[in-house]
């Protein structure tokens, strides 16, 4: 079984409608959506719900006013500052249980909490796994562990030997969890300082993590100069970027009516279209190459 | 004023709209501004600072002092983290999952933990022209960030403009970005992806208390529903920016809208003043209230 | 002498697991006393560091070996620390894992 992860550093590069894209074109294979903070694949995809699973976080104190005698020792104690008159603040807490162990009343108790949901559905490009982290929550990372094990444990009951993941932005936490043990990464960037920067960074990561990594420039015709200096960065690297997406206003119209940029069959002729088209048939051939590597 | 700038989904045009804001404000008001993407921070590459002190932001992790170790498995047993094992006689650390929460010092029964500093990244002070610019730089590899954007934070000053670049999202990083701030504008783009995600930010504005406004980017590119939702919701929409070529490549060479196309500024300052406005308006409700 | 084997269900005849810390059950065996126990593990939900909480918990039961696919870096060192040696073994039921270590046929990760 092989994991794809579409993965970007920066937000708004155009992963997810990437990550549809692929969706559309390959065969056999379970989709992911690791974005569990912003979850978006679904709006292209279309998913019906077959099961809704509850996500729980890590237990958060709580102070029982009736036992609390006041004493402080819980408010000096807290390392993140999340307890302050006698009251826990659920968005600070951490879990971590100092208060709840040193309470000499008993008041503070950890409780287990109920921080989003995840689904296991059916769409017309095959089964898919998404989440909703409810909002203000932590332990993003840890849902998108559910969710990455929920999707191989579905592609394993159906027999479907790839897993298409669409990542979470940034370098932290939910980004490690959705990074480590891949196949191969596709980095989707566009011409840009802020683009170039992230870049750099979520290599150093994927490279931390040794999962190979593709990248691809997106909207590279918005600044081609600054697309020949991530190529070229890129190379120095030991990196060739696979492809360059020209920018096409048939994406964001597509975004707009809520489908996936390319269509099995037929489908659009744009400039974008035809790169994605391209770019999927390289990865495809990646992914073969990998799967044929000793010791895999 | 502390206004923090946010967005549900990344790429919107965050960082854009904090910078131009900041500019447009440097000169007429003493201007802060905090980079609160601290796994990502790109507001530097826009507003250039020259950095004149940085410092390495580390939580405590635990060091085991093996000869008063007892081998007790207690320090293993209240780690919520899984940072620490009790294995073949010892006890064997890993910093890079601990939260520096300090339970197992404070519980081993014979004192055989101190605690160290374990780096998790840079926070960096400088200044932009009259900005003074602050900004947090994780670790790649790190998987913490809430406790650099808190250092980042701490440094929060007094200047009468505060602006708060927050990272995506709405989870823990970027409700610890923006709490506690006055006001908070939401950048957004009118399509289904952004919409969604403005959907999600407003509600973690609201789970916090904060007065939010929005500020659709790339204006031309999509369609009216992130409006009507907002006009649905109460929500100002407070700027519209149209889709250009012309500021794409402005951006990617990372130039500010505001001073390659001057007529930005006045744009920008007004902004502010809508801003303000509204945050005095609803202290003045909240005082009626009382 | 106690060994654990990742499986993806609670008796012998379920599929060897490949992940070490997010098994879903670990099937001990004890070859002295030719005990068989199935035990869920625990840790399979954490945020980070499953395989070190899921070595903690074999190490707790006084396992001396473990049967799996992978182990990551973190909680080989834990079980490295432990004594406790690691064997590889995929696409094949507990009882056929068991059988292939007892004849010495397994591959030992290090």
């Amino acid at each position: 079984m092989q994991e794809l992860l579409v993965i970007s550093g920066k937000g708004g590069t155009g992963k997810t409608s990437l990550a549809a894209a692929f969706a559309v074109l390959a065969r056999d294979k379970v989709l992911v959506d690791c974005d569990v903070d912003a979850a978006d694949l679904h709006l292209l995809l279309r998913p019906q719900i077959q099961s809704s699973n509850e996500f729980w976080g890590m237990p958060k104190a709580f102070i029982n006013a009736e036992d609390c005698n006041k004493c402080g020792l819980c408010q000096e104690a807290c390392r993140f500052g999340a307890i302050e008159d006698y009251h826990v603040n659920p968005h600070l807490c951490e879990g971590c249980g100092v208060c709840s162990r040193l309470c000499p009343a008993g008041a503070v108790v950890m409780r287990d909490h109920l921080a989003g949901y995840w689904y296991v559905a059916h769409t017309p490009y095959g089964p898919m796994v998404h989440a909703q982290l409810g909002i203000a929550e932590d332990n993003s990372g840890k849902l998108v562990t559910v969710v990455r094990q929920a999707g191989r444990e579905l592609a394993r009951e159906r027999g479907l030997n790839l897993i298409i993941i669409d990542g979470p932005p940034g370098i932290g936490c939910p980004v490690i969890a959705a990074l480590s043990g891949v196949s191969l990464a596709l980095v989707v960037t566009e011409p840009t300082v802020a683009g170039h920067h992230d870049l750099e960074r979520i290599m150093q990561l994927a490279g931390h993590f040794r999962v190979p990594v593709e990248v691809c420039i997106n909207k590279f015709d918005l600044a081609p100069a600054k697309s020949r200096e991530i190529e070229e960065y890129c190379r120095a690297q030991g990196v060739e970027v696979i492809s360059k997406i020209p920018f096409d206003e048939e994406v964001a119209w597509a975004v707009s009516r809520g489908v996936p940029l390319v269509q099995p069959r037929g489908g659009s002729r744009g400039g974008a279209a035809r790169a994605v088209r391209s770019l999927w048939e390289k990865l495809a051939e990646r992914l073969d190459v990998l799967a044929r590597r000793p010791g895999h | 004023m502390r206004v923090a700038v946010a967005s549900g989904k990344g790429g919107t045009g965050k960082t854009t709209i904090a910078v131009n804001l900041a500019l447009a404000l440097e000169g007429k008001v003493p201007v802060r501004f905090l980079d609160c993407d601290v796994e990502e921070p790109n507001a530097h590459l826009f507003l250039k600072p020259t950095f004149d002190h940085e410092r390495v932001v580390s939580i405590p992790v635990p060091d085991v002092e093996e000869a008063k170790c007892t081998v007790c498995k207690k320090c293993g047993e209240v780690c919520a983290f899984n940072a620490i094992a009790v294995a073949g006689g010892k006890v064997v650390t890993f910093p890079e999952l601990c939260h520096g929460c300090g339970a197992c010092a404070r519980f081993c029964p014979s004192q055989a933990i101190r605690e160290r500093s374990h780096r998790i990244g840079i926070l960096a002070t400088g200044r932009a022209g009259s900005v003074t610019f602050v900004q947090g730089k994780m670790d790649v590899g790190t998987p913490l960030a809430p406790p650099l954007i808190k250092a980042v934070k701490k440094e929060m000053g007094s200047e009468e403009a505060v602006i708060i670049d927050a990272p995506p999202g709405t989870s823990c990083p970027v409700v610890t970005s923006v709490d506690g701030s006055d006001f908070c504008l939401l950048v957004t783009e009118p399509t289904p992806f952004g919409l969604h995600d403005l959907k999600l930010a407003v509600g973690m504005v609201r789970e916090l208390g904060i007065p939010c406004g929005v500020i659709v980017n790339r204006a031309t590119l999509g369609d009216f529903h992130v409006e009507r939702y907002c006009y649905e919701e109460g929500i100002p929409v407070l700027l519209k920016i149209p889709f250009d070529r012309r500021y794409a490549a402005c951006y990617s060479q990372g130039d500010c809208l505001v001073k390659v196309y001057p007529e930005w500024v006045p744009v920008f300052a007004d902004l502010w003043r809508q801003v303000e406005r509204m945050v005095k308006r609803g202290a003045r409700a909240l005082g009626n209230q009382r | 002498m106690k060994v654990a084997i990742t499986a993806q269900g609670p008796n012998l005849d379920s599929p060897v697991e490949p992940r070490f810390g997010r098994c879903p059950y670990f099937i001990l065996m004890d070859t002295e006393k030719n005990t068989v126990e199935a035990i869920a593990n625990e840790g399979a939900g954490s945020g980070g560091g499953a395989g070190i909480a899921a070595s903690q918990a074999l190490i707790n039961r006084g396992v001396k070996a473990v049967i799996t696919g992978q182990v990551g870096p973190k909680a080989i060192r834990v079980l490295q620390e432990a004594g406790i040696r690691v064997y590889h073994a995929t696409s094949m039921t507990v009882r056929a894992a068991l059988e292939q270590w007892q004849q010495g046929k397994l591959t030992e990760i290090s």
